[in-house]
């Protein structure tokens, strides 16, 4: 009986600690573990007893990548329960800040993080010495979505500037418009990005996945909408955890997600992507046309082109929302505490971010949930490691380990957010 | 010159969101320029490549939350030529160490529906609770031109032009209005290290610690000024435990309003 197992200790190029355990036995898969070991931090029990307002500032430092994310699903969740809604310029503020976070998020994760991979580079700064138009780029893009962040946040990570209500303080629209320029470069270069990564060598892999995100009636969708998928959900927010459910697994510091009904499902660009193609700008259907990218994308990998269509978007939506910006009177709407429960769905660049919170008539968190993005990808990345490996069983450990890996960073996994995430293993027998 | 090697560089991540390493990464216009001046060694959150076993110097994010990085943390101490602290987790235990003033079974069983498989510390400490450290950098996150300015003095072999005086300094010399004194805003300016560049009273809000106590702060007098605000004991006790609630000053002033 011949045996053989991958392994990776410490999965390199994602957010936070994580590993990779793949036992193979007589040439057939037999075991795959996603291993998360980053260190529990509890924030859903210390959000106990704070005040409804710490939500956003408190539930950014749950992740450095994507901290806009968690404010905008904390804040909605927190408007929902309070019975207020934030409309108008001020809404439209909170869609730009997101498109920072994406554009900043998407470019790091493309160039940074998953496009060494494909190039065969250990990292960027060694790829940058063969491309470095291409990372010299990539530092202009991801430093203009930065200074959106900036500018709307304060900083851009863990922004001050986002309260339950609106802002502290609105810019003016000279400040926004100053970031025009940068913008339109960034779209064009973003279109570059598209046909750039489109030229990578993908492996031949689709799956039938269950994609799950938020849909909206007219916008590609950030912050509001119908969470829906290809296989018949269809609901609002508030019924998220009667269609869903976290369960706890004993390899994993994180809670991994299923629907109730079938199991596994993927969130994240390829998932908007597949749902939402209608309600991308036209710029952005066109760059994916240009590039033969099929609707639906089955192939994972592929997620890296996605990411750069939803860049060209993202860049797209700035520019819109800056033309047609007047400044609001005031920064934020006035809000009265009182008792209920409130749910906040939000596109994070790597997927759906789930909150619920209860709060009493004072105004105190008493309940908190929180469902990351990567704990609802992590059953869909197992199962994804298992047939990967079973079908490409004749590599040499050493070219598998790596396509693993790479197939893990497909999805971009933030292991820091799902720790309530990776090392790659694989064992032959 | 053109022999000497580049000093090597790794940076270590324990219990922290990330944020304070994507800083590096953020660094558009640097980052270039700090890769030529080091080696980047052992980088995972941006690289597979692990160069060696020792390192020059070594930044280190993130707290101490479990038995198994309680030891990790000395292996990287004996690794390490210079090791600095970066961001209020590995500084003072950071958000986290909220888990110090409660029961941490408690807050196990809120999260997990099998705590049993969970290994975790009753306490999140800062890393100078377990080993000497060369320089801590405080902020939740770190200002990342602090954080260049630190590489590029112990790559010099000079100090680090840190200053540790309070936030208020830094919002004079930026000239923003006081949000206390003009508007009633409560602020932790006053006892807050320098360092973000007094953003939140540029942005109309009063400073919320995430920097940490500045040198000598006089917390007691900065609560006295607060309750003259309408801020009571219950609201102090949630102000100073914060990002950074383990920092002794600010743990302790946050004891002493509660009863």
């Amino acid at each position: 009986m011949k045996s053989r197992t991958i392994k990776v200790d410490y999965l390199a190029r994602v957010e936070g600690e994580g590993g990779l355990f793949v036992k193979i036995k007589n040439r057939t898969v037999v075991d795959v573990i996603f291993n998360i070991f980053e260190p529990p931090r509890f924030f859903e029990a210390f959000l106990r007893g704070r005040n409804f307002t710490e939500a956003p500032d408190i539930t950014a430092r749950i992740c450095g990548i994507c901290p806009v994310a968690y404010q905008m699903s904390s804040v909605h969740a927190m408007e929902y329960a309070l019975g207020v809604k934030v409309d108008g310029q001020l809404r439209a503020l909170r869609r730009l800040l997101y498109c920072g976070e994406w554009i900043e998020s998407h470019i790091l994760h493309i160039y940074l993080l998953h496009a060494p991979d494909f190039l065969g580079y250990e990292d960027a700064i060694r790829m940058a010495k063969d491309y470095p138009d291409a990372v010299k780029n990539a530092l202009r893009l991801k430093k203009i979505g930065n200074e959106l962040m900036i500018l709307l946040g304060g900083r851009e990570i863990h922004p001050i500037n986002v309260k339950v209500g609106g802002f502290y303080k609105v810019p003016a629209k000279k400040e926004l418009e100053n970031h025009l320029d940068d913008l339109k470069w960034a779209r064009d270069a973003a279109i570059d990005t598209v046909k750039l990564v489109s030229t990578f060598n993908f492996p031949d892999f689709e799956q039938d996945y269950e994609f799950v995100a938020l849909r909206h009636p007219d916008e590609y969708p950030l912050c509001e909408g119908r969470l829906v998928s290809n296989k018949g959900v269809d609901i609002p927010i508030p019924d998220y955890e009667k269609h869903f459910e976290e369960r706890h697994v004993e390899h994993s510091t994180s809670l991994h997600s299923v629907i109730r009904a079938r199991g596994a499902y993927h969130v994240g660009p390829l998932a908007r992507y597949n749902l939402n193609f209608d309600r991308l700008p036209q710029s952005a259907q066109q760059a994916a046309r240009d590039v033969k990218l099929a609707t639906p994308c089955n192939n994972p990998f592929k997620s890296i082109i996605v990411r750069a269509v939803e860049t060209v978007f993202a860049c797209e939506e700035a520019i819109r929302i800056i033309n047609e910006y007047e400044m609001p009177e005031h920064p934020a709407i006035e809000i009265q505490p009182r008792a209920g429960v409130g749910y906040g769905c939000s596109e994070a660049p790597r997927g759906t971010l789930y909150h619920r919170y209860r709060i009493d008539d004072k105004g105190k968190i008493t309940d908190a949930k929180i469902v990351p993005p990567t704990s609802q990808n992590q059953k869909i990345i197992e199962s994804d490691l298992w047939e990967f490996v079973q079908k490409n069983m004749a590599l040499s450990n050493e070219k598998l380990t790596w396509l693993c890996e790479q197939a893990v960073r497909n999805y971009d996994p933030c292991i820091s957010c799902s720790c309530h995430f990776l090392k790659l293993h694989i064992e032959r027998e | 010159m053109g022999n000497r090697r580049k000093p090597r560089l790794a940076v270590w991540k324990f219990a922290s969101c990330d944020g304070c390493q994507l800083s590096l990464l953020d660094c558009e216009d640097e980052l270039l320029a700090v890769a030529g001046e080091v080696e980047i060694a052992n980088f995972p959150e941006a690289s597979r490549a692990i160069i060696g076993r020792s390192y020059d110097i070594s930044l280190v994010e993130g707290s101490i939350t479990t038995p198994h990085d309680a030891e990790r943390i000395h292996k990287v101490r004996r690794a390490s030529g210079i090791l600095i602290t970066i961001g209020a987790c590995a500084t003072s235990g950071g958000i986290q160490a909220l888990r110090n003033f409660k029961d941490v079974k408690e807050f196990t069983s809120i999260v997990y529906a099998s705590p049993q498989y969970i290994e975790t510390l009753n306490k999140s400490t800062p890393i100078t609770d377990h080993i000497s450290v060369d320089f801590q950098l405080n902020g939740c996150p770190i200002n990342k031109y602090q954080l260049v300015e630190v590489l590029s003095a112990y790559l010099n072999g000079r100090k680090p032009n840190i200053p540790s005086y309070s936030t208020c300094i830094e919002c004079k010399l930026k000239g923003n209005v006081c949000v206390m004194v003009a508007h009633g805003t409560p602020c932790l300016g006053p006892v807050t290290h320098a360092g973000c560049g007094s953003i939140c009273p540029a942005y109309n809000r009063g400073c919320y610690g995430c920097f940490g106590p500045k040198e000598t702060p006089n917390t007691a007098a900065l609560s006295w000024q607060w309750k003259k605000l309408g801020i009571n004991d219950e609201n102090l006790v949630r102000a100073f435990r914060g990002f950074n609630a383990n920092a002794d000053a600010f743990r302790k002033e946050s004891e002493a309003h509660e009863k």
